[in-house]
């Protein structure tokens, strides 16, 4: 295979510790910024993606293995911790609700053993089909036996159960928003440990050359099927947590949907580096949750956007981030500033062209106010008149004509500065 | 003293004229969590332009002078979405509830209001359930926070049987559901009902194939055919009763069909004039009911384009404005104790929102799909075809009994 | 026995139209090794451009006109999207198709609304092809073309009628595998397709233009699943959630086929699409089947216990089941040659 879009940049020890204090600390701080119960919530679903997808890129960014079929592991797992939670409220042996994610992670491992050795037997196209087809089967099982999944209206469980400890009862969102931050900020940085290890290693050898591998003695199916195998546990941890935070699963958490979107997501966010995951993570819970409320036409922006990066940046965001590192670093930078601000008003103005004349196009269509005027950015609009899909267009058109010069400029500098640096010089 | 006591009653008096008219004016916020994205999207946009447009007509005249507004949150068919909607609109002040499309949703939502209210007195919020039928929210899953608008499976079996024990000619029913719960509930009130009424009838056959995903009904109208059925009962909604009722044209079935959503956004359409005279359904409303109904389809028709059907929304608007004028209050305690077990009139007679269960008892219609005429002019979506009643049912005929226990706070 | 016959009729209609669909994405799989999420997108395009060309010229005009309207936009994607992620492997290429198909629902749903559109088949096409005459009151099985009058169909009498809208699907779907295999196998163009199926790099020295056969495949593709969108959309519904229907069993049909193999996909279209429609008529669950042999269960089991599935509530999952067998068994599939 090709080399992909991957580079997988290796941090220095040190630095990976400051990274994860970051990260504790912006997990600690961030519920007293957004102190409604709502936002507690979306922050708690961004804990849960992104565990989610971080265990998704495992496969796809470390092991070259693309599964359409990943939230069947988080999803099965979410259903077995539900049972468990149940059974734990309704006079089992009693289990800590804080080890409910715990119990879906192990839970998720299983399934990962017993379906991970069929599909991970190949590799390539044929890995992908295999997930691709348990995902449906699971999914379409999911309606079939109500006994395990519970049927349409899916399995319900209450986190307040038992007697509360250190006056940790769970009632609050709050409460449960530390829970999900702790379990990630573990998780996360045993994640990072695992690409740091040996079967780390190998697995991104797998990734690059099964073949070459195979030669040096290791067996590239064993390493898939461990990798699988550890991809799955954190999945199921990732289904716990769900639990934990919705109390309800339906069959939407095995669906092809969810696979779809853990899919996206961590392209998006740049399945080339351990960073992307988190960040593919923070834009499916807020695109899922947030902009679906503020535009209804948020698909199709997602698919545009998502066709765009697989087009132009193919790292995803954190390869964009890392491009911006890399130039602003560059000597003779003092120059392209001000390019690159022209760059990012052209983009700017076409993106808001662009967004203007799709939102008019679908309030026209859609006449979901009946015959209310539409109101896009604190403004009214006579969308039935010419005028504003005029200046729509007008603006989107010298948004790109500007991108377009812009463009040329910057590389002229650019081959300039690069020109102009002494050999050895960053 | 008897000045100060004088004042201070003078004082009450004032008082409590300005908290009696303190909801006069007053906003009050309903947020409908349904589908607008999906399959359900045509129908959930539909429901939310009725929600509306029914606000508009009813902040201008209503017995507690208040003034409603609706705020319409996409939760995708889905109950983890539900969960957020429901989140974000607690946030923005609403305690007003309603939902109606997919069991699966209004199952979530009864879970989490039950125990956002036992965790947080003083923020309690009320579900009003426009359209959502499962017997089982008003029997093993019952809540005191709940309130049902629509008539449930079981209800609309019972006038369904009563209507069909009265035709000799149906002596083989086949019963065709989707695979999930509603068509669970279908199946099994279908057979427990009629074979009550009329224990004569066979049943010759049943099916339960997945919801929205069969394209090609024609092996299942093949399998009725074999089995000698006259008459269909079915729940399917979409286009799974649509592509059904187009397969059975095509494939030379040409028995009754007694279902519950023709008239549903789409059916219509998908219809046309396939199935004349031999498509029943029933229902708590029909398109030709006439008076202050018939004006409002009218109106909306004119605005949207589009069909007016979901009649319970103006039941929901109706016992808002009551309970609120009866406890003098916008608080979703005091107007739950004011609904719990209200009568009052409404567009099709006299409804009872039942103490026991919070099932609302109302009149139901029999109607069958045939040419629209003088006499019941209205044609859904231009088709040329409307649904004339056949028979009316009291409330009394159609009331079930409940198992529910519901706590009262 | 006409229950049985209809039956056969139906699956084997059915399966032709999933190869309509199938064969487009097995030349596209087979030419550039990319796996085209977007194929059902296309075919739901055909559905609604069909619609829409119906509405003005008619339903002949409409079939003829829609694939090569949509085989063109197929061959601009390619030419102007997929062209440019060719470079960066097979994992882009077929995640560029996945954020296609997501644009293309949008955009369908922003244009013809979120609801089913009437698109019908012309009136020659709705009547019955034939009519099967049977059952116990007749005297063995008698056939007829088109309708029969009702008087003939009174009761014992079994009239099966079979809708020439399906038997028009049939023979389309026959012209067109009769006609790919001519192209295929007859024709310069077909054995430059051929050679460049194994060797594109040698077919590029000789002298022939790889990516503009490469464009041309993708369009020849993507037209015969719009033709497949034409028929399907009329004789079924044209709905936005047409293409999620489709898509995933498409899928599994190339891959029990054999990636890369047409005749492979004809057999598994039609093995899925007759599989698929008799297990309906199958009522026998595991239980049943036990009790038959003789076995009976000491426990009771309830009613949403697996053993207790009948096959034609089992009916949607068996392609799926079908599919992970396969792969794990014979990942070649059926008549493959490649296993990759």
């Amino acid at each position: 295979m090709p080399r992909p879009f991957v580079t997988h940049a290796q941090l220095p020890r040190g630095q990976a510790k400051i990274w994860m204090a970051l990260l504790a600390a912006v997990l600690l701080l961030a519920p007293w910024v957004f102190d409604t119960p709502f936002a507690q919530a979306v922050l708690t679903q961004v804990g849960i993606a992104m565990v989610a997808c971080l265990s998704f890129n495992i496969l796809l960014g470390q092991g070259g293995m693309l599964s359409f079929g990943h939230a069947v592991y988080s999803g099965l797992g979410a259903y077995m911790a539900m049972h468990v939670m149940q059974w734990s409220g309704s006079g089992g042996f009693a289990v800590p609700i804080s080890l409910i994610p715990l119990v879906g992670g192990l839970c998720g491992m299983g399934f990962a053993v017993i379906l991970g050795f069929v599909t991970t037997r190949k590799s390539g196209t044929t890995l992908a089909m295999i997930t691709l087809g348990l995902a449906e089967l699971v999914f379409a099982m999911s309606l079939m036996f109500s006994d395990f999944f519970g049927g349409e209206a899916g399995l319900s469980g209450n986190r307040v159960q038992g007697r509360p400890v250190w006056g940790v009862d769970f009632k609050t969102q709050t409460q449960v928003y530390f829970l999900i931050a702790a379990y990630t900020w573990v998780c996360v940085g045993l994640m990072y440990a695992f690409t740091q290890t040996p079967l780390g290693r190998l697995l991104n050898a797998v990734r690059d050359n099964a073949e070459r591998l195979s030669f040096i003695g290791y067996q590239p199916q064993r390493v898939r099927y461990l990798a699988f195998i550890i991809a799955g546990f954190f999945a199921g941890i990732s289904g716990g947590m769900g639990v934990v935070h919705f109390e309800i699963v339906t069959a939407e958490v095995v669906g092809a949907t969810r696979s779809g979107a853990y899919l996206l997501f961590t392209f998006l966010g740049g399945a080339g580096f351990f960073v992307g995951p988190i960040l593919g993570a923070v834009g499916m819970v807020v695109s899922a949750v947030l902009l679906s409320e503020w535009s209804p036409a948020w698909l199709l922006y997602l698919g545009l956007v998502f066709m765009g990066m697989v087009m132009f940046a193919p790292g995803g965001m954190a390869s964009i981030a890392l491009w911006h590192w890399h130039w602003m670093r560059q000597a003779g930078a003092a120059l392209l500033w001000p390019w690159y601000g022209a760059l990012l008003a052209s983009a700017a103005m076409a993106g808001l062209g662009a967004t203007s004349a799709i939102e008019f196009f679908y309030h026209q269509q859609l006449q979901t106010l009946g015959g209310q005027p539409m109101r896009w950015l604190g403004v009214q609009w006579a969308v039935h008149q010419p005028g504003p899909w005029v200046a729509a267009v007008s603006i989107l058109v010298l948004g790109l004509a500007g991108w377009v010069y812009c463009q040329k400029q910057w590389d002229r500098v650019w081959s300039q500065a690069m020109a102009d640096t002494p050999r050895g010089q960053p | 003293m008897s000045l100060s006591f004088r004042s201070a009653v003078l004082m009450l008096a004032l008082s409590a004229c300005g908290w009696a008219q303190a909801q006069k004016g007053e906003t009050v916020k309903v947020a409908w969590i349904d589908p607008l994205s999906g399959l359900m999207a045509p129908v959930g946009s539909n429901q939310l332009k009725s929600f509306q447009f029914l606000a508009d007509k009813f902040s201008q005249n209503n017995p507690a002078g208040v003034k409603f507004e609706v705020i319409g949150i996409d939760n995708k068919l889905s109950p983890a979405e539900s969960l957020n909607a429901l989140k974000s609109a607690m946030d923005q002040g609403v305690r007003y509830i309603t939902q109606g499309n997919g069991s699966s949703v209004a199952g979530a939502l009864i879970d989490a209001i039950n125990k956002h209210n036992e965790r947080n007195p003083g923020k309690e919020v009320i579900y009003l359930n426009h359209s959502a039928v499962d017997p089982d929210f008003t029997n093993s899953k019952c809540s005191y926070w709940h309130f049902r608008f629509d008539a449930d499976t079981s209800m609309k079996m019972e006038a369904m049987s009563s209507f069909m024990k009265d035709l000799p000619e149906i002596k083989k029913i086949y019963l065709l559901n989707q695979n999930y719960s509603h068509g669970h509930q279908v199946a099994k009130y279908a057979k427990e009902t009629i074979g009550r009424k009329r224990p004569d009838i066979q049943f010759v056959g049943e099916d339960l194939h997945p919801l929205a995903q069969v394209r090609d009904f024609a092996p299942y109208i093949a399998k009725i055919k074999a089995s000698g059925a006259d008459t269909v009962i079915t729940g399917n909604w979409g286009s799974d009763l649509a592509l059904l009722i187009k397969a059975a044209n095509e494939g030379g079935f040409n028995g009754k069909f007694f279902t519950y959503y023709t008239g549903v956004t789409g059916t219509p359409t998908a219809l046309g004039k396939g199935g004349e005279g031999r498509v029943y359904q029933i229902a708590y409303n029909h398109y030709n009911m006439g008076g202050q109904m018939a004006q409002w389809m009218k109106e909306f028709q004119t605005k949207y384009k589009d069909d007016f059907y979901t009649g319970s929304a103006i039941h929901i608007f109706n016992y808002l404005g009551e309970a609120m004028a009866k406890a003098q209050s916008t608080d979703p305690v005091k107007v739950a104790a004011a609904m719990h077990g209200l009568k009052l009139k409404s567009f099709n007679g006299e409804v009872e929102m039942r103490k026991l269960d919070h099932q609302l008892q109302q009149t139901l219609f029999m109607s069958v799909w045939q040419k629209a005429d003088k006499k019941f002019p209205y044609n859904p979506e231009n088709t040329g075809m409307t649904l004339v009643p056949v028979k009316t049912f009291e409330p009394y005929i159609s009331s079930t009994p409940t198992s529910c226990q519901m706590k009262t706070p | 026995m006409e229950f049985f016959l209809i039956s056969l009729l139906n699956g084997v209609s059915y399966g032709l139209l999933l190869f309509m669909l199938s064969a487009g994405l097995t030349l596209i799989f087979s030419m550039m090794g990319v796996l085209n999420f977007a194929h059902a997108s296309f075919y739901m395009l055909g559905a609604y451009l069909g619609y829409i060309l119906n509405g003005i010229w008619g339903f002949v005009p409409a079939l003829l006109l829609a694939p090569i309207a949509v085989g063109c936009l197929g061959g601009i994607f390619e030419k102007y999207f997929l062209r440019r992620v060719h470079a960066y492997g097979h994992v882009p290429e077929l995640l560029i198709t996945f954020g296609l198909a997501y644009v293309v629902l949008e955009v369908v749903q922003l244009l013809w609304g979120r609801s089913a559109v009437a698109f019908a088949p012309p009136a020659w096409l709705q009547k019955p092809a034939f009519t099967l005459i049977g059952g116990p009151g007749s005297s063995g099985l008698q056939w007829a073309w088109g309708a029969v009058t009702q008087a003939q169909c009174q009761g014992d009498v079994v009239c099966s009628p079979f809708p020439a809208s399906r038997a028009f699907m049939m023979a389309v779907a026959l012209a067109m595998v009769l006609s790919l295999w001519g192209l295929i196998t007859r024709t310069r163009v077909g054995l430059v397709i051929q050679a460049a199926l194994t060797h594109p790099q040698a077919v590029q020295t000789l002298g022939h233009n790889v990516p503009r056969v490469f464009m041309w495949v993708f369009g020849v593709g993507t037209g015969l699943a719009a033709l497949a969108g034409v028929i399907g959309g009329s004789t079924f519904v044209t709905e936005p959630s047409m293409a999620a229907t489709v898509g995933s069993v498409t899928f599994v049909v190339i891959v029990i086929g054999g990636l890369g193999s047409l005749a492979g996909a004809f057999w598994a279209s039609v093995l899925i699409g007759t599989v698929q429609t008799w297990a309906v008529a199958v009522d026998l669950s595991l239980m049943d089947m036990l009790r038959h042999l003789g076995f009976s269960s000491a426990y009771p089991v309830s009613s949403g216990a697996w053993s207790n599935l009948t096959l034609s509530q089992a009916a949607p999952i068996l392609p799926y089941l079908f599919l992970v067998l396969m792969l794990v068994f014979r990942p070649k599939g059926l008549m493959g040659q490649r296993e990759d």
